[in-house]
């Protein structure tokens, strides 16, 4: 089996891991370095769950193989809070009810917090994320609400 | 799931692209945007040797728009065709298409060479690319051809691509004197899968059709052009009644054959069809 050592900036920190060549970046945070909030719902980019901003643009991390990630910056959902104090996204999921299971939050959480600081409309935030639960309502919600406490800033 | 195991290459260079592909002993496979390839490889449906990302190849993307045609990297991601100012001036048809693939996750890496080359039946770039008789350009170590697009896939998944060769540019003729627009009709869903779709060109005077061009998706294997469908358009007011136009397209699709359901499919496209005239008449009245 083909392995290379690849080190990427992982939520502002180096990691260095070997990755096998076949693996995907999904299955490289979750499995090299334990960054298990990363969600693999469908593996084909339908579902959005596995969702990470590779040097700074959403992308479906099931998607992507983890020796392409080599020397590249990522950031998971665990890097978008600000230590413990939940991001705005995050906060704005939490209050209009936006998840009940959880599985595809990740990925939306990810998502929106790329979308509040480079815009876009409602349609296309949501476009790529599958959620199984809330009937996207309560999602919606969150985005507006989010998007206001954005403007208001 | 897990792909099974493969060599990843990452060549700097085309020429070293071109050798990895050529590798005698090895089945290799073309990376480009990986949409569609990962998924393939994850799900063992496709099990290559070497995998040859072309994502460091230098020369691969970007649009050079010129007088008589447009040339466009193979490696020129779905993204960029969408907002492309001076591609949406020359054949805007391109970039609106484009837009319609899949979500931005995907459009923000997926390729117009890997479409192309991936052939899914109801891919919509494809199809584009037939409507405006573009050539793809395909490259090895034995040398440079052209292809045109309606020749280049041969079936659901295929295409006359050698497993040596890649394509490297896709060129788009701006003389054809037709107007170009294209609608689909999605599954609902993230993605959503398209079901059937229709790229319509028109050559119009006094509301009249004078020349017109119809390639249908997900209605056979490969996009379908329908002459006869054409003809009847012809000489007729663009904005209808089009009597008789969606049977004779079904009938005109079912002689290629095609999915289990292309029949449903046919007829999704009759209807986009109808109103993409209805659509072009209102603007031509306008």
């Amino acid at each position: 089996m083909n392995v290379r050592r690849i080190t990427m900036r992982v939520n502002g920190t180096a990691r260095t891991a070997d990755a096998p060549h076949h693996l995907t970046l999904a299955d490289h945070l979750r499995t090299a370095l334990r960054l298990t909030g990363t969600h693999i719902g469908c593996g084909t980019g339908d579902c959005g769950a596995c969702v990470v901003l590779l040097d700074g643009a959403p992308v479906c991390s099931c998607l992507v193989l983890a020796v392409q990630a080599d020397g590249r910056e990522v950031t998971t959902v665990e890097g978008v809070a600000d230590g413990d104090r939940p991001a705005a996204a995050q906060r704005a999921l939490v209050e209009e009810h936006g998840l009940q299971c959880g599985f595809c939050t990740p990925g939306l959480i990810v998502r929106m917090a790329h979308a509040a600081r480079h815009g876009g409309g409602e349609q296309d935030v949501l476009a790529g994320h599958l959620c199984r639960c809330t009937g996207y309502e309560g999602i919606r919600a969150a985005w507006r609400r989010l998007a206001a406490e954005e403007d208001g800033r | 799931m897990t792909a099974v195991a493969f060599a990843h290459t990452a060549p700097d260079t085309l020429d070293a692209a071109l050798r990895a592909l050529a590798a005698p002993g090895r089945t290799a496979t073309p990376l480009a945007g990986g949409q569609s390839l990962v998924p393939l490889l994850t799900s063992r449906q496709v099990r290559p040797d070497v995998v040859v990302d072309l994502t460091g190849v230098p020369g691969l993307t970007g649009i050079t728009v010129g007088p008589d045609r447009v040339r466009i990297g193979a490696m020129t991601t779905l993204r960029t065709l969408e907002r492309h100012p001076e591609l949406a001036a020359a054949l805007p048809v391109l970039g609106r298409a484009a837009a319609a693939v899949a979500h931005p996750h995907i459009r923000r890496r997926a390729t117009l060479g890997g479409s192309l080359c991936h052939a899914a039946p109801a891919a919509e770039l494809p199809a584009v690319a037939v409507a405006l008789g573009a050539e793809v350009v395909l490259r090895s170590l034995r040398g440079t051809r052209s292809v045109p697009a309606d020749r280049f896939a041969t079936g659901a998944h295929t295409t006359v691509r050698a497993p040596d060769e890649m394509a490297t540019e896709i060129v788009f003729p701006r003389t054809t004197g037709l107007t170009h627009t294209f609608h689909e009709l999605c599954t609902r869903g993230a993605t959503g899968y398209p079901v059937a779709g229709v790229c319509l060109g028109l050559r119009t005077d006094g509301g009249r059709v004078r020349a017109a061009r119809v390639v249908v998706t997900g209605c056979g294997d490969v996009p379908l052009r329908l002459p006869g469908t054409e003809a009847r358009l012809t000489g007729r007011p663009v904005a209808g009644p089009h009597p008789g136009l969606l049977a004779a397209l079904v009938a005109e699709a079912a002689a290629h054959g095609g999915p289990e359901d292309g029949g449903y499919r046919a007829e999704v496209a009759g209807v986009l069809l109808l109103r993409a005239l209805a659509d072009r008449g209102e603007g031509a009245a306008r």
